[in-house]
């Protein structure tokens, strides 16, 4: 792992150490934000799976009384009575904050304010197995919807959770190692300064005192 | 704010929708998914855009630069041609892309 580059002063250490100690905090702060967004995220994902397998049964369902429908009246006629539809489903679009991730929440508001309104025909000229596809259809919707929301909260989640592994990943094996030994090695090229300093020093005194002394002198005498 | 709900797909698909109060909007060809996928999304209307499988794969592009939006949401829906699975394919591209591996639905 490569140092940073850097002066090895005892400023800059106890400012790393101080960025050292952040990194950390951050690390551990995304952490337990990965582990709680994976948690809701394997809750929602498995919900929404099941969800999923309802919807896709109920609509081929649906498809079948529309192939029913159609089998029974001219294409014409069927069209014509879908055509012209009643209602608008609106839904009111609200968001909520999962771990930080806006996810959207669906309200269905139906313009329409009877339940049973629901066909946009007269019954004299159709089938009652189009009544029964499109009351089928009509039941499937609020499903729908569920449906719409959880996927794309899985979406939102599943890409907030990547950006958060990836940050979390990077500062646990790139940034806080390279501190780390950053800190080392400014720190052991202080005590290495030290000792190097100290030697000199006694070594000028040794000098110093050989001077003033003349031990050498009075050895030899 | 209130919004809307479209699906786009082909005629058979989607014909009923209409009935029950979504916008649906006809797409026989694949070549012109791409071109009404953004007109549907460029009215910021909807909320909730629903495709046919076969729509959905085809306009993949255009939907995923919608991915970071909170809404609309764009969601695959078997049409009347049956199922191919896009959908379970979908749900385990979001469990690789946050976990890692795919360890639920494998």
């Amino acid at each position: 792992m490569a140092i940073m580059n850097v002066n090895p002063t005892r400023m800059q250490m106890s400012k790393l150490k101080k960025q050292l100690l952040t990194a950390r905090r951050g690390h551990k702060m995304l952490k337990d934000k990965r582990d709680e967004l994976m948690r809701q995220f394997i809750e929602l994902v498995q919900e929404n799976k099941k969800l999923r397998d309802k919807v896709e049964k109920e609509l081929s369902e649906c498809n079948a009384h529309f192939i029913n429908a159609s089998a029974v009246m001219s294409r014409q006629t069927l069209d014509s009575s879908l055509m012209s539809s009643k209602q608008q489903t609106g839904i009111d679009v609200k968001s909520k904050n999962i771990m930080s991730v806006d996810v959207p929440v669906f309200e269905t508001v139906s313009a329409s304010p009877d339940e049973g309104d629901i066909f946009p025909y007269g019954f004299a000229f159709t089938s009652f197995e189009l009544d029964d596809a499109v009351s089928s259809l009509n039941e499937v919707l609020p499903d729908l919807i569920k449906l719409a929301e959880m996927e794309k909260s899985c979406e939102l989640m599943a890409a907030e959770i990547e950006r958060t592994r990836r940050r979390v990943n990077s500062l646990e094996h790139v940034m806080i190692p390279r501190y780390e030994e950053t800190i080392k090695y400014i720190s052991m090229k202080l005590e290495e300064n030290d000792r190097s300093s100290r030697t000199r020093l006694m070594k000028v005194k040794d000098m110093l005192l050989e001077k003033a002394h003349n031990y050498s002198d009075k050895n030899e005498s | 704010m209130v919004k809307n709900i479209a699906i786009i797909g082909d005629s058979e698909s989607v014909k009923g929708f209409g009935a029950v109060g979504i916008d649906a909007f006809v797409c026989d060809e694949i070549e012109s998914a791409v071109s009404l996928f953004k007109k549907v999304t460029n009215q910021e209307r909807y909320a909730v855009i629903f495709m046919t499988e076969e729509i959905f794969s085809a306009a993949q592009r255009e939907i995923n630069k919608l991915t970071e939006m909170t809404v609309p949401a764009v969601i695959p829906l078997p049409g009347a041609r049956g199922n191919n699975g896009i959908g379970s394919k979908r749900l385990s591209a979001f469990v690789e892309q946050a976990v890692g591996s795919d360890i639920l639905f494998k």
